[in-house]
């Protein structure tokens, strides 16, 4: 029963977020906003995470592919396919919706309790369409172009790992990164990244939205948050993998 | 005038408000005075419209608010300035973006005009040179004071204020109780302030309603209410010992 309370709230929510925005200047500053706090602001974390996950994933693929008739360069091979198909879409997304899903639902649910979205209602703004809809555009936006970014350095991490370590050379590596290469593996990893960004911002401004009560709530609503993106991103991951992939 | 009529309001099994009717009048300080829990913020966010309401009417000089669909509510609430308890400021914005932000989002003004508008808003409320602070750098005297200035920037007909001095001290919470009867009678709006504060309705009380578990018990004014015969009233009254000295000392100047 919760469940469905859940969902047909967050339903309806989106249904006062996606309206005609009462002046367009006013959401466009807030988007490019949001795009600095939700996008550029993570640029650090997904660097730091895609060098030394890229380094990892070629050195544990490497040391796997122990057999002396598969060539050396299937680990690079092998390194831009987890990497592009499932690391930095969905591992990525994962992460945001801790950093990003947190913030998102502390700050609307703090709004909430301390009545800035009730001054916001009272002043005629939708505060729903207001608030979310600049954060979906942004996230939307500027998730794609961190996921590349941590495609291109998880695979520089695998590169620096591999020729440091000497797993594997530098031109086998770079032939394996090269080797059966099918764009439409950037196409799928982007649909995801996008789906990804849009549940992201959606289910975290949920919780902060319906949050009620005090600090403590506000808390909880950011836990759930976290708990709750991650799960439905799971699930997505699942399905569009079986639609566009198989 | 704001005519409020045989109002409910229930959350749950739980009846808030009950059959509440009073009328609020332009260019007067309406108070409502209550114990914590009675009521109050309840009874001002269903005028507002931020809770709907179970039963009867809410008229906004002739305009029946209450049976109105969304999109004409938010034509009134264009009209309204709302002054909460906290001061609800946003954050991320500074004090001139606070008050400019109305402005920003429903009027036609040039930036220029807009901010002439801003730091006419902030001079009336006393709270010049304050633009570029941020809400967490203010004390709490003066959030509430750049709230009462993006209430008003927008010219509105009615003002409701939630409790606007809780938390301060008695000399700001006389300077913020005069501000806003000042801005009462200066702009003419129909102004409604919830308080359980006696030194508000003894400076301000144009007019005062006395709720009592969601029942409207008593209506009068400043002067009425430090002789009226209504034990519950007399109890929330002279609850503190300022307040029985005070009646004392009335008493005696009137014999």
């Amino acid at each position: 029963m919760h469940a469905f309370n859940y969902i047909g709230r967050y339903f309806i929510l989106l249904r006062y977020v996606f309206v005609k925005p009462e002046k367009r200047s006013i959401y466009w500053k807030m988007i490019i906003r949001e795009i600095d706090v939700l996008g550029l602001d993570s640029l650090g974390i997904t660097l730091i995470i895609s060098i030394f996950v890229g380094a990892v994933i070629t050195i544990q693929t490497a040391s796997n592919i122990d057999n002396p008739l598969y060539p050396n360069y299937l680990v690079g091979f092998a390194s831009r396919e987890s990497i592009i198909l499932e690391f930095s879409p969905t591992i990525v997304s994962l992460i945001l919706a801790g950093k990003v899903g947190s913030r998102i639902a502390s700050e609307i649910g703090t709004m909430r309790i301390t009545e800035q979205i009730d001054a916001l209602e009272m002043m005629g703004v939708n505060s729903a369409g207001y608030l979310i809809l600049p954060k979906i555009i942004a996230s939307v936006f500027i998730n794609p172009f961190l996921v590349i970014i941590s495609m291109f350095v998880s695979i520089w991490g695998g590169w620096i790992a591999s020729v440091t370590t000497g797993l594997v050379s530098s031109s086998n590596y770079i032939y394996g990164l090269q080797y059966g290469f099918k764009p439409f593996t950037i196409t799928y990893a982007l649909i995801k990244t996008v789906v990804f960004a849009f549940i992201i911002t959606t289910v975290s401004s949920c919780e902060g939205y319906y949050t009620r009560g005090s600090s403590l709530d506000v808390g909880r609503a950011s836990t759930r948050a976290v708990v709750y993106s991650s799960i439905v991103i799971l699930l997505f991951n699942l399905i569009l993998t079986q639609l566009l992939l198989i | 005038m704001i005519e409020v009529r045989n109002i409910s309001k229930s959350f749950g099994e739980k009846k808030v408000i009950k059959d509440f009717s009073v009328n609020f009048e332009r260019g007067k300080t309406n108070l409502v005075i209550g114990q914590s829990g009675s009521g109050k913020t309840v009874l001002l966010k269903s005028i507002v419209g931020i809770n709907s309401i179970d039963s009867g009417q809410i008229i906004y000089d002739g305009r029946v608010y209450s049976e109105m669909d969304v999109k004409e509510k938010k034509e009134i609430r264009k009209e309204i300035g709302m002054l909460f308890q906290g001061g609800a400021l946003f954050d991320y914005m500074t004090v001139q973006e606070n008050v400019k932000f109305p402005l920003d989002m429903f009027s036609e003004m040039s930036e220029e005009e807009k901010i002439e508008r801003v730091n006419f808003c902030l001079n009336r409320v006393n709270l010049t040179n304050s633009n570029k602070l941020y809400p967490s750098e203010l004390s709490g005297g003066m959030k509430k004071r750049a709230a009462i200035a993006r209430a008003i920037s927008v010219n509105p007909k009615y003002l409701f204020c939630d409790e606007p001095n809780s938390g301060l001290d008695p000399k700001s919470s006389i300077l913020i109780d005069n501000l806003i009867r000042e801005l009462t009678v200066e702009f003419q709006t129909i102004t409604i302030i919830n308080t359980h504060d006696m030194n508000s309705v003894v400076e301000i009380g144009d007019k005062v309603t006395f709720i009592l578990k969601g029942v409207k018990w008593w209506e009068g004014d400043r002067n009425d209410i430090l002789f009226s015969d209504n034990p519950e009233l007399n109890e929330f009254v002279y609850a503190t010992e300022l307040m029985k000295k005070l009646k004392s000392t009335k008493a005696k100047r009137t014999n």
